[in-house]
Order: C-alpha cells, then structure tokens, then sequence
C-alpha cells in the first residue's frame, strides 16, 4: 500500500516538476531562436530574484497576490467551478479596503483587520453573485464570472473617481496608517522592499483552504457536490446552496488578496486602466499547482519567480520579457498536456521500477 | 479440437497491478472458428486479460501466439495488423458522425485529398449484408438504437479486417430482443470463418453460443471445459469457487405494520408528462414488496419522488404514518429510510471519494462523525472498516478510492451503508444490476435479512426472475400507476408479463386505483 | 503591386521596430567614435536608466521616444553601451522595483517615462535621498526629482490649425488616453487651435479610459469617422495604434481621413498616406537635455516647463507632405504669436 501512495506522490509531484523544465527548455529554444543565450539570460532571472535582499523582498510581495489568486481558483475547482472571476474579486477586494482604509479612524489592531475583513467579505460576495446565477438559473459560472471581472474593474474606477480621488489626480487618498500592514521591520531588512502580513495570511489561507476542505463537514460536502453532484443531491446536500458557498469562499481569497494588495503594497487605490492580471495568473497557478494548497503556494513562488525575474533577464541579458510569457506558457501547456510529459518521464519512472524490483 | 488451428494462445501470461496481481500466469488457448467464452466475476481478472491481447497493456511475463506464431503486442494498431478487433462495452462512437464515417474512422478511403464517403458506404453495406449485420450507413450514432451501435462496433472490426473478435460483455447494455440478435450475428460471424472471445459473467448466454469457455477466478484460470460437458450450476461453481444457489431460501413472511403508504401519487417525467399518474400502494413490516414492470413505467420517477429528489404533483407518502411528501432527501433520509440507487455510478457513490468517505455519505454530520463542523475521520475511518469487514466488500483499503472497485465491491458497499443506517423501510432498486452470481447472492440474502429482522423492503427490478424469487408480493407497474398486485408465490411469469404490457388482471387483495 | 509593396514595407518597419525595441547593442559606429574626440571630453562616462510605464519601449510613443533619446545620448557623449538601459513595467507593482533596481545600482540618473509614475517616483526618491531622479509628464517635489513637463497645449494648438484648415466635413475628433492633466492640455490646446481658425467646427472628444489598448482606439475612431470626422487628433499612446489602424482600413475602401499622431512623428510608423502630422512631444530631446546638464554637473531638481519657445513641442518636420504649404505657413505665423505671448493658450 505504501509503495502505491508513494508512486502516485512521485508522479503527482513529478509532472509538473518535469513541466517546469520542459517549459524552460522550450523557453530555451525561443532564445536561441532569437539569438539570445538562454544560460545568461536564466542566470540573470534568478541574479535578479536572489542577487539582493530588495529585490529578493519584491519578489515574495509580488508571489504573495499570486498565492490568494491561486487558491481562489483552486478553491472552486475542488468544488467542480471554474472561477475566472478571481480578478474581479481581487478588485472588489481592494476596493473594499480602500474604502475602509481611508474612511474610519480606527486603533490599528481593528483598523487593519476590520479593512482585510472588509475586503474578503466584499470578494466573497462578488464571487457568490457567479455561484447564485449558477445555482439559481443555471448560468454558466465561466461566462459570469468573466463579465464580473469588467463589471468590477469599471466598478472600481467610478467609485474611486466618485468618492475618493481628489481632483486632477490619478489615485486615492492614502489609507490611513492604522490600516497599513506593511511590516516595517522587515521592510528594513529587505532594503526597504514592500513586504507586509498579507504574505503571512496567504500561508494561513492555504492551510485555512486545507482544514476547511479535508478536516470539516462544509468541506466534505463541497468536494461530495463537485466530484459528483447527484450523489450529492442523493445523500440530502443541498447542492446549489454549496455552489454559492463555494464561490463565496473562492471569492472571499481572491478579495483578501486585494485587500493586502491595498493595505501592504500601494496604501492607496489607482483609477485601473486594466486588469491587475493576478486573478488569471492565479488560473494558471491553480492549474499548475495541481489545485492542492502546497501545489498552489509553490506554483505561485515559480510564478513570481519567474514574472519577476524577468525584467532582470531583460535587463542584464538583453533577452525581452515577453519571452518569459513563452516560458511560462509552455509550463502551463505541458501540465495541461501531461500525456506528453508522461511521454517523456515514462523511461525515468520504468528505470525506477526496475531498480525497485 | 485438436485438429483444429489454435489462432489465440496465450501462455502464462502474468500482469500486476499495485497491490494485486490481476493475471497470474494464465493459459488460454482458442481454435479456428470458436466461439470462446471467458467467464469469470467482476475483477476476476478477464478484462485485463483481454486488453493484454488488444495490446492496450504489456504483460510483466508469459508470451502470445497468434497463428501460432509469437507476437509482440505493444499496441492496439498491432493488435489491428494481426486481426484482433475488439467490441468494447462502452461504445467508443462519436454520436454525431453517421454509421459509415464511424465505421470508416482512421481508415477512410480518400479520394484525393477527400474522404470517398460513397465508396465507404458500399464497403459499409456489402459487409453489413455478407454478415447479416443490419445498419443504416447513413444514419446518425445519436439516432440508432443500442444494439444497432453495437452493430456499428462490430463492423468497425470487420472493416479493418479483423478476424478475431473480442467481445467485453456485450450483452449487459442490451434489451432480450436485441440479445437474440447478437447471438443470431455471432453465429453468422463464425460461419464466415471468424473467431469469437466473449468475456461474459452470464451462464445463460454461454451455455447458448459458446463452444468452449475458460473460467477464470482471482486472476487464475480455474477449469477450460466444452460447453457441452457442462452445465450451468457447475460453471457457477466454478467462477465463484462454491455451490452456488439459484433459488433464494426463504421463510413465509409476517408482515405487520404498515411503513409505507403511498396514496394517489402523480408527478411529472423529465419530458414534461405525466410519470406517475395517482399510484397508490402499501408496503408493511417484514415484506418484500417487488415491482415489476417494463423499463420506463414510472419506475425510476416513482422511487424518486419517494426518496425527495423529485417533486410530486398531488398525493401523499407517509412513513411510518408521518407526512413525508416533497420533503428534502435528508429529511427523508433521517425519517428512516434507505436507499440502494439504481445506478450506484451515478447516485450512490462518490467516485473519486475513498471508500471511508463514501461510507459516511448520509451520515457524515451525526454527532459520531462530526464534532462543532470538523470531521472526525477516527471515528469514520472505523465505522468504514468495520462494515467493509461485515459486509465482505473486497478493498485494498478503506483508502481506497471507491472507482476502483469491481462492481459488485462497490454495490456490496452501498448496501452495508444503507442497512447500517438501520432504517424502518429500504428501498433497492435494481440492486443486482451488471454484477456476478456470486455477489447476486450475497445481495439476495441481505435484503431477505432486512426483512426477516422486520423491516419494510420494497423492491424494484427489470428482472422478473429477481422480482418474482425474492419478493413476497408483486405489484406491476404500468404507464405510471399500479395495475394489481400478487402474491409472488402462486403467480407466474406469464402472468405478470400479461399484466406488464398493460393487460389488468386482478388478483387477490390488489388494492389499484 | 502597390499593395504589396506597402505590406512588405510596414513589415521591414516594424520589423526594424521590434529588433531595435530589443536590441539594445547598436553597434559601435566608427564616424561617431571619430566624432566624440572634439565633442566634451571632460565629461564622466555617466549611467543613465530609464523606467517605462505598461505602455513598454516599443509604444510608438513617449516610452519608444525617450529611450531613442537614451540611445542617441550613448552615441553623443560615447558611452559604453551598457550605460544607458531601459526596464519595462508590467503593472503598477512593477514601477517602484524597477525604479529602485536603477537607483540601488548606482545608476546616475533614473528616468520614469510617464505621469502615471509620479508617486512611485516620488516614494523612491525619498527613500534614497542621494540618487538623481527624472519624470517625463509630472510634477514630483523632492530636491534630487528633476521634473519635465511639456507644453503640449501649444503644440496641439498647432495640430488643430492643420486640422481646421485639412478638415472637409467641419467635424474633426480628438481620442484622449485618461483624462488627466496632460491630455488634458492636449485636448485643449488642439480645441483652441481648431477655434481659432473656424469657430464653427465641432470638435467630438472621447476619453477611451486606457493607453494600451488598442482595441478600443480602433472601435472610437470607427464610431468617430462614422460620424463624419475626418480628422482624428490622438493623445492616447498605445490606445492610439487602433486609431491609426481603423484609419488605415477606411483609407483602404477610399474614405479620405487622417490622423493627426503624437509624442514622435508617427508617420515614419503608420506611413504618411494616413499620418497627415503630428505633434511631437521632444521627449527624447528631454532626456538628452537632463542627461546632458547631469555629465556636466549642471543636475537640479525641480520643475521644467518645454514649449514651443524650447523646442519642446511642435509639429513634425514630415509634415510638408501632407500639409500644404501655405497652411504651414499660418501655422508659423501662430507658433510666433504664441512664442511671443501674444496668445495665450489655455491649459487647464
């Protein structure tokens, strides 16, 4: 038995392992192609990523938004949805602590709390309007969560116009300190990087996304309704009742992750002329990270990673960052086509076995 | 026999799975134009035997003689070159391509650059006609029939010229009449010099077209007999590894209060008519109530409303005298009242659940599983053992995902399930559905066990041999309402068969509208 | 023939666009290096950088236009290639590490291309209190900021006395990028130059809210030119390539309307059967101008205001091919007035 759990672990974690370099080596190859050196160019990526503590502080604020992304999708997908909505709830989650940020004075130790609550409520429900459509009048989750990705964004841009930009200006008011959860210290130690608790939280929500989906009753009926939905309606859950829960919970990462974005990064809310791009990197992550919460935090860490490095490529080696696009393009199409990943580790995996026996 | 060319022979062919050898040095050798049954339970072993041969999987030892001469089958495509086809049980069609493209799929005959879509259609129906297979080469996958689509998955074969044919149980999807068309193409197909492995678990059909069968039992091969020097019983026998009875012992019921009473009940089919139409019956304590009836009577729709998962329009359910019409499943559920689905893929199982999980499927928020909203999976993890012991449901763990279980594990598991959760009224719908003798029994005796401990068991069944030897009393199920009800013991299959096809008999003490 | 011939032409172009948005190596020229000896031999081999916004180095606009003055500056004071050098941003979040990875670096002087960049130029300037900064397009207080902004009212006064004079239909169309200052300026100072040639023609305005999408510049400029303008005034970056597109497709079926291109003389991009002028906004002269004072020692901060009187703005010199000459003329006469104050064009 335990030999079983251990091969399925190993290919569970070999595929995307074994997608990553292939993606890389494709990479490698669009390089090449274009007369750059590809070890000069992966050198300076992770130069820039590791070479200093500022730059190294960056790239974790910058895998941080990707983790709650990641985790909203995957959330949903454990519940059989597709939620392509976690952009927009990523923008209702901001501006839900912007909100609260610059409006209330508060002692800190509320303050601060009470603007993540905010926006995690505030992404939940965005992301429950998706879950009712589908529960009450069967609307594809796929299409509305989509349009609410605009709806938000534009949402976002009037009330901030609205209510919150002074004149001739282009972004809010600054929220006021008590609601900021950049960690000075630390910053400090980073050389003044933007580092801030949402990282922290990020990691309690994967384990929070574990507990609740493996440890409690809500999570079993949830994984019961998106593995097999009749079985479900059969054993007396109510099933459009988990849709919508599950939507809300999906959303409710994404709008934290807003919030930290907000609170930690820019204390302020910029009028968007386009979308943050970290809810549909968060697809990609889920995707990548098998939609398990470790898969996630460690897709989002290749992922930042890689998007952040990137100008460092371009930078030191000359090589445009949209080459990094190919690369992690390529990662995601050999995880999604693990045939053909599968193709290439056969022969590592059939050495094993014969080595085993 | 002797005389005849071997065109198959496999040789100690041996293949392991993770945890189970699902093949274990097994011999099977088949002669020119037979008729070659492997006949085993679920999970026996025959399926992987056969995809050895189809090249769908290697084996880790033995070899395979084609012709008598040794082969590599590494892939479906060689298994093509050397005549192998195979009709799978699950049709791999796609449902919006005609006969002809279906058939010709992979194989076209080009003209140009151009598929010669009317040169197919002639290679279609001369083939169609040389083997007596009647199809429509222009109609449309999604249109045909069942038995027509197995009839396209034959031809396919033929047409990449197959001459030795694999059939995976293909009688489980078909209607009797159908199945006396198959028996009727397979004799044809030999005649025209074909050979025919048929994986089947069904004594009847063997003892009807086979010339020989090998039995196969936990990955062995337990016997390889002429079918005629033996007999059904002996076969059973053998597959299941004990005497095996046909007929289900029984004592005379006592039936005592009344559990069931359904009053007038109409509700609408998923077409939008009228399923139900004002049926009305009782089922009491210690009885086995069977309803019988032609498929798509009411049946499903009937079993439905009763357990909350379809609306009824008027009428009444009272359990045990309360009220439970259009009440929630869970609330039905908690009522008292269990439920074996129709179809446990579908309905009574979570797949890609472990065994544990999906033995808590109804239960898993009463108090012993669930504690302030956290799951307790000690407590899960053991009540899962301990029915997985009691009710003999063949797991390598509780672990286990329930997909990959054979059939009658799986059924076995809902069945613990739903008599665990001691209910006053249990219903099973085609409790019995694909799965071998050995666990038709097993089965059989559990819900003459629920009534003999005085529960109400009401049973629904397409087959009349089930309906009639296990239940004490058969109502007969006809457009929607109850046409009479009989007593099981004195009635016969003409009898109900009559009344089936919508003939009103009334029998002693049928209380029908 | 001509067809093809025009296909293969805007294919070498961008071509050339793309390899010179990734090259980064011209290589070293022998006249320049020969050049140089005479040139300012006193001054330091300095490192300049510079930080796009999302529109990227290869807009067609300020972004492309500032590092073209980037590499010029590399060629007019003979400094290794490695000391002039660009990063992109991706978003918002990218502005303050691009910045700072120039400043940690100990680059000399940073430039941030774009009024979008203005708070996070500002946090990072406050933050390494001994780095020299720039931005194109606003208005950052901090003494080590050097601000640049332009006086694009007077230049797009300018472009709205050609499109007075070019326009049949009396109806010509301005497509801002987001409504602030900047465009702002645009917008009126090209609605003032339109005036003051003809009162009676209609300037339609339209915000598309975003400059880097070019889509929605394409769907404006068709419901535009729908509507009988038949000269667009863009001040909208990337948004505007959609503008330039649609035109090019109308030009196609015979329509005859123009677009008036910005920040770099956009004909040598979008070609001149379409491009009727444009107005250049001198980034690149800018960033030559800052860099030039920074070799020489001469760096301040504070704010710097380019007009016509700087050479900051104004029309481009292709402009004599589709501009007759006695409108060219006129344009003269207002650009003096202008330079000489006796009109004042409104900017706010």
């Amino acid at each position: 038995m335990n030999r079983v759990i251990a091969v399925f672990t190993k290919e569970s974690f070999l595929v995307p392992a074994v997608a990553i370099i292939l993606g890389l080596l494709t990479g490698a190859i669009a390089m090449l192609a274009g007369g750059f050196n590809p070890i000069d160019a992966y050198t300076a990526l992770l130069k820039k990523v590791f070479g200093n503590a500022y730059n190294f502080g960056e790239t974790i604020r910058q895998i941080t938004p990707l983790i709650f992304t990641g985790l909203a999708v995957a959330f949903a997908f454990r519940t059989g949805l597709f939620n392509i909505g976690a952009e927009g709830q990523f923008i209702v989650g901001m501006i839900a602590s912007t909100v609260v940020g610059v409006s209330f004075d508060l002692p800190a130790i509320i303050h601060a709390p009470l603007a993540i609550i905010a926006g995690a409520v505030a992404g939940g429900l965005w992301g429950a309007i998706a879950g009712y459509l589908k529960a009450a009048r069967g609307v594809n989750e796929v299409i509305t969560s989509i349009m609410l990705n605009w709806v938000a964004l534009y949402f976002a841009n009037w009330v901030m116009n609205a209510f919150f930009i002074p004149a001739g200006k282009q972004t809010s008011e600054e929220v006021k300190d008590s609601a900021i959860i950049t960690i000075g210290w630390l910053a400090e130690m980073f050389d003044n990087a933007r580092l801030h608790w949402g990282t922290l939280i990020a990691v309690l929500a994967a384990i929070f996304f574990y507990i609740i989906l493996w440890k409690t009753k809500s999570g079993f009926e949830l994984r019961s309704v998106g593995l097999n939905p009749h079985a479900s309606e059969y054993a007396g859950m109510n099933v459009n009742r988990n849709v919508v829960k599950a939507m809300f919970i999906g959303g409710m990462f994404a709008g934290i992750g807003g919030a930290t974005e907000i609170l930690g990064v820019f204390h302020y809310q910029a009028i968007m002329t386009q979308h943050t791009g970290y809810g549909f990197d968060g697809i990609a992550v889920a995707l990548i990270g098998g939609n398990t919460p470790f898969g996630v935090i460690l897709a989002a860490i290749l992922f930042g990673v890689l998007t952040f490095g990137a100008s460092g490529m371009q930078f030191s080696a000359g090589v445009p960052f949209e080459l990094i696009r190919v690369v992690i393009a390529s990662v995601i199409f050999f995880v999604a086509a693990h045939g053909i990943v599968k193709m290439f580790i056969k022969p590592i995996l059939k050495k094993k076995k014969e080595g085993g026996n | 026999m002797n005389s005849v060319k071997k065109v198959v022979e496999m040789r100690g062919i041996t293949k392991r799975f993770p945890g189970i050898i699902a093949n274990d040095s097994i011999t099977l050798s088949v002669g020119k134009g037979e008729i070659h049954a492997l006949l085993g339970e679920n999970g026996a072993g025959k399926s992987t035997l056969m995809n050895i041969l189809f090249g769908l999987y290697q084996p880790d030892e033995g070899e395979i003689l084609i012709n008598e001469k040794v082969v590599q089958i590494t892939s479906p495509k060689i298994a093509n070159d050397l005549g192998i086809g195979m009709v799978h049980q699950h049709f791999m069609l796609v449902e919006t391509f005609t006969v002809t493209e279906n058939i010709v799929l992979g194989n076209e005959p080009k003209n140009g650059l151009k598929i010669d879509i009317q040169s197919a259609e002639k290679a279609v129906e001369k083939l169609s006609n040389q083997y007596g297979l009647k199809v429509d080469p222009r109609a449309k996958i999604q249109d045909i029939s069942v038995g027509m689509q197995q009839r396209v998955e034959i031809l396919k074969t033929l047409y990449r010229g197959a001459d030795i044919l694999i059939f995976d149980e293909p009688t489980a999807v078909l209607t009797p009449q159908e199945i006396h068309e198959l028996i009727e193409i397979m004799h044809n197909l030999v005649k025209e010099g074909k050979t025919i492995i048929l994986i089947t678990h069904k004594l009847k059909e063997i003892m009807a077209v086979c010339d020989a069968v090998t039995i196969i039992r936990r990955g062995k091969v337990i016997d390889s007999v002429l079918v005629k020097d033996t007999n059904p019983d002996d076969l059973a026998a053998k597959m299941v590894g004990r005497e095996v009875n046909f007929r289900v012992d029984k004592t005379e019921a006592k039936p005592k209060d009344t559990i069931l009473a359904v009053e007038k009940l109409t509700a609408m089919g998923n077409r939008g008519v009228n399923a139900l139409n004002n049926l009305s019956l009782e089922v009491r304590a210690g009885e086995i109530l069977g309803i019988a009836g032609v498929d798509g009577n009411g049946q499903s729709e009937l079993i439905e409303v009763l357990t909350g998962l379809r609306k009824a329009t008027s009428g009444r359910v009272l359990l045990n005298g309360k009220e439970i019409t259009n009440q929630s499943p869970r609330n039905i559920s908690e009522s008292g009242l269990s439920h074996i689905p129709e179809d446990r893929h579908k309905r009574g199982l979570v797949l890609d659940f472990t065994m544990s999980e999906n033995m808590v499927l109804e239960t898993y928020f009463h108090p012993t599983f669930c504690k302030g909203g956290f799951l307790d999976y000690g407590a899960i993890d053991k009540h899962a053992a301990k029915l997985i012991e009691e009710f003999d449901v063949r797991t390598p763990s509780i672990y286990t995902p329930a997909r990959a279980l054979s059939g009658g594990n799986q059924q076995k598991a809902i069945i613990a399930r739903e008599v665990d959760k001691n209910p006053d009224l249990l219903i099973a719908a085609q409790p019995t559905r694909g799965l071998d003798v050995g666990a038709i029994e097993f089965i059989h005796r559990r819900l003459i066990d629920q009534r003999d401990q005085g529960k109400a068991v009401l049973l629904l069944s397409l087959e009349l041999d089930e309906v009639i030897n296990l239940s004490d009393r058969i109502a007969v199920i006809y457009e929607g309402a109850i046409v009479g009800i009989v007593d099981a013991k004195s009635t016969s299959e003409q009898e109900l068969g009559l009344m089936m096809s919508g003939g009103k008999v009334m029998q002693g003490g049928g209380n029908d509208e | 023939m001509k067809k093809v011939l025009s296909v293969l032409s805007v294919a070498t172009l961008s071509l050339s666009l793309v390899l010179a948005g990734c090259g980064s190596k011209p290589e070293a020229q022998p006249q320049g290096q020969t050049g140089s000896n005479g040139g300012a031999p006193a001054a330091k081999a300095i490192k300049v950088g510079m930080v796009t916004d999302v529109g990227g180095v290869n807009d067609n606009s300020f972004n492309q236009s500032a590092w073209e003055g980037l590499q010029k500056l590399q060629t007019d004071l003979n400094l290794p290639k490695e000391n002039v050098n660009y990063l992109q941003s991706k978003s918002d979040a990218d502005y303050v590490p691009n910045l700072t990875q120039f400043v940690k670096d100990g680059w000399d002087l940073t430039w941030g291309i774009g009024f979008l960049m203005g708070d996070h130029l500002k946090k990072v300037a406050d933050e390494n209190k001994n780095a020299k900064l720039a931005i194109i397009d606003a208005e950052v207080d901090a003494p080590n900021v050097a601000s640049v902004l332009f006086k694009e009212h007077e230049g797009s006064f300018l472009a709205g006395v050609v499109a007075a004079k070019m326009t049949k239909s009396k109806k010509v169309g301005f497509v801002g990028g987001v409504d602030i200052p900047v465009i702002k300026r645009f917008d009126l100072g090209f609605e003032a130059g339109v005036k003051a040639v003809d009162p009676s023609i209609q300037v339609i305005k339209v915000y598309t809210g975003a400059f880097d999408k070019p889509d929605m510049g394409k769907s404006t400029a068709s419901s535009m030119y729908g509507q009988g303008v038949d000269i667009i005034f863009h001040a909208s970056g990337g948004t505007g390539d959609g503008v330039f597109n649609e035109a090019k497709d109308r030009k196609a079926k015979g329509e005859n309307v123009w677009v008036i291109g910005v920040d770099k003389d956009q004909s040598l991009t979008f070609g001149d059967e379409i491009t009727l002028t444009s107005m250049v906004k001198r980034v690149d002269e800018a960033v030559i101008r800052v860099a030039k004072d920074l070799s020489e020692g001469k760096f301040k901060g504070g704010v710097q205001w380019l007009g016509l009187a700087e050479n900051g703005v104004g029309l481009a010199d292709t402009s004599t091919k589709n501009v007759p000459e006695d409108v060219l003329k006129l344009v003269e006469e207002y650009k003096q007035k202008i330079v000489k104050g006796e009109i004042t064009v409104p900017d706010k």
